[in-house]
């Protein structure tokens, strides 16, 4: 006879659970810092990445020439570069091991949160998911008016929204393992560059 | 067995270690003050996370049930283990359906807790630990002494000699960021070629059947997006009723851990690639029990952020391998007599009760009220050592009838100043490695008595 675990399970938590259910609390006591952008640039350098803000595209592409080189593999899911980017397009038979010589990616974050300097992702912006971590740089593009002040603001924004994978990236890489002492580049990215514009 | 004591005693034998140890913990501890209080609303969210758990656990079969549906509409597929060898033998099955020899595997306390590593080598199956402390402990055949800062008793020369045995770093290498460099370069080849990735589960959301693992490496992300199958395992506590209640937690979870105000990557895995697999593996192992012990359920609330240990005394002086269980420290303290009362029953003495622990605690577990109470029912079990029990019983005794409180209070007294070794002595466990306090030269009563006298 098979013993079924979930049954089990199940049942043991059902006879041993606090016998009355308590009531979950109201999260709308956080009130958040309110001053967005000044606290987000503070946070993302903290957590060390370069903050850079612009008015349109040309001062990144001239920020990625002086700082790569032509023959450098560069990935875009924005159309916009086609330029300076090759676009990051998989489709099932495509190999995401074939990213493992990635330079520089550049993707558009969603929104970015003040208190901490973090970004959110869904996957549609990534290309692969793999790309934002295989990538030895990486590149965000955050829209000035998409910053909330804290994560309970941020998943008030995000809601129900669908995604198959969506990821907060708030810094490049980074260990503290050996001796407490602070490592950036572990596994993903060696440096995040967050550039920030004025979109409506 | 080495009982707790006696395993810090080897640990004190190498005193600058010890205070290098206590002090590089202490520095963690107050990076998490001083980011904490940048937040204006910091007890407010400690309150909302308790209540939110204290929901969970008042509902856990449902939540569990509601995300086991999602999960699977989400194409997720789950496994339920009632312990660690039905949680070991799935992920062998796993493995050897898929036909693969060799895993990543990213930072899971739960597969210390089962011991998953050697039950996946005596299989034959090669686990490759990506996390770079764990790495680190991995190779040096040692597991990990803290549940956030898994090589915090090595020093850096020690893990350039363990480099240079390994990963062919040239001899002498100290430097952590090169060495961190080289495991880099070591690990990049076995994200690329292996096909099965572990990870563990921060949190589980019942409303989406989504999960969340954090990581400041990215090795999770890295295991598990190469992967063609994805495991992650979880004690059946991870879960949290909806997405929006993230928004707690992911704001306390890296402050208490690191003092970071988030780990670098959240990853929200919720459906996986086409033609890939994830499988969900959800973990009883004792919690059941935990759950019914009503002095002890709330321990089930712990979102394995370490604040307690560094914070500790304790643990800060005597290492996290004296507590001989994968999870150290206060909270382990708690988990451990669960699982073996017999086994661990010198850990809830391992403790000062100054309540540090419990000040810190994301999760307002009353952690330092549990291990008193640990101890009275080690006690009432009759599992204490029988010096201890029998000094105990004295004690008991002595409290409960004042003359005779008096009485050894006076003979005391006079112990201290003129026989210290009749307390200083191994039958005494309570005197090792303390300083026994001055003598007072009368007793609280008579100086009370003296001074009411003259004072009226
Ligand atoms: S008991 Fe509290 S402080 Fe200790 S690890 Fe768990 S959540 Fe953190």
């Amino acid at each position: 006879m098979a013993i079924d675990s979930r049954e089990i399970i199940l049942k043991g938590i059902l006879e041993h659970k606090p016998k009355s259910i308590t009531t979950l609390p109201d999260l709308n006591f956080s009130k958040g810092s309110g001053e967005g952008l000044h606290k987000f640039i503070a946070s993302a350098s903290f957590n060390g990445s370069k903050v850079y803000r612009i008015s349109g595209l040309t001062e990144l592409r001239k920020y990625v020439r002086e700082n790569f080189s032509s023959s450098d593999k560069i990935l875009t899911t924005i159309a916009a570069l086609n330029d300076i980017a090759k676009q990051a397009e998989f489709s099932e038979q495509d190999d995401p091991h074939d990213l493992e010589d990635v330079d520089l990616t550049i993707l558009k974050a969603q929104l970015g949160v003040a208190e901490n300097g973090a970004l959110w992702l869904t996957e549609e912006l990534l290309g692969h998911r793999v790309l934002p971590f295989i990538t030895q740089h990486l590149i965000l593009i955050l829209n000035e008016n998409e910053i909330v002040s804290s994560m309970n603001d941020a998943y008030q924004k995000i809601g129900d929204q669908d995604y198959n994978y969506g990821v907060f990236i708030s810094g490049p890489s980074k260990t503290a393992d050996i001796e407490q002492s602070l490592v950036i580049g572990a596994h993903g990215a060696r440096s995040l560059g967050i550039f920030m514009m004025q979109e409506n | 067995m080495k009982d707790h004591a006696a395993l810090a005693d080897i640990f004190n034998r190498d005193e600058e270690r010890v205070s290098w140890h206590d002090d590089t913990l202490w520095f963690v501890r107050e990076k998490r003050d001083k980011v904490s209080k940048d937040i204006e609303d910091w007890e407010q969210l400690r309150n909302a996370a308790s209540q939110i758990k204290d929901n969970v656990l008042s509902a856990l079969d449902r939540y569990l049930i509601q995300f086991e549906k999602n999960a699977l509409k989400n194409g997720v597929i789950v496994h339920w283990a009632a312990d660690a060898l039905e949680h070991n033998r799935i992920v062998l099955s796993l493995l050897k359906k898929a036909e693969v020899k060799s895993m990543v595997k990213s930072k899971s306390m739960l597969t210390e807790e089962c011991h998953l590593n050697e039950f996946l080598i005596e299989n034959g199956i090669e686990v490759i630990d990506t996390d770079l402390g764990e790495r680190i402990v991995q190779l040096a055949n040692e597991a990990p002494s803290h549940i956030v800062l898994p090589c915090i008793h090595k020093k850096k020369e020690e893990i350039g000699e363990i480099f240079h045995e390994f990963l062919g770093t040239p001899k002498g290498l100290s430097d952590p960021q090169q060495l961190t460099e080289a495991a880099r370069q070591d690990l990049r080849e076995k994200f690329l070629t292996r096909k099965a990735a572990l990870t563990g589960v921060n949190f589980a959301i019942a409303e989406t059947g989504e999960f969340v693992v954090c990581t400041n490496e990215g090795n999770a992300d890295m295991g598990a997006h190469l992967a063609d199958i994805h495991i992650a395992s979880m004690g059946f506590e991870k879960i949290i009723p909806e997405r929006k209640h993230l928004g707690v937690f992911l704001r306390l979870l890296a402050r208490s851990a690191t003092g970071q105000p988030i780990t670098t990557y959240s990853s929200h895995f919720k459906r996986p690639l086409k033609n890939k697999e994830i499988h969900i593996v959800i973990v009883d192992n004792g919690r059941t029990i935990q759950l019914g012990r009503e002095d002890f359920r709330n321990s089930l609330k712990c979102i394995r952020c370490g604040a307690c240990m560094n914070t500790c005394p304790v643990y800060r002086r005597s290492g996290g391998h004296s507590y001989h269980t994968a999870i150290a420290g206060p909270i382990g303290s708690i988990l451990a007599p669960n699982l073996d009362m017999e086994k661990y029953k010198d850990l809830p003495f391992a403790s000062t009760l100054c309540g540090s622990c419990t000040n810190v605690c994301p999760v307002k577990i009353d952690i330092h009220q549990q291990l008193y109470k640990w101890r009275q029912v080690i006690v009432q079990s009759g599992y204490t050592d029988t010096s201890k029990t029998i000094a105990m019983k004295g004690m008991a005794f002595t409290l409960s009838s004042s003359r005779i409180f008096d009485f050894a209070g006076k003979s005391m007294r006079l112990t201290l100043k003129y026989i210290p070794f009749a307390i200083n002595n191994q039958l005494n466990p309570w005197y090792k490695n303390r300083e026994m306090p001055e003598v007072p030269k009368e007793s609280f009563k008579k100086w009370y008595h003296q001074n009411r006298k003259n004072g009226n």
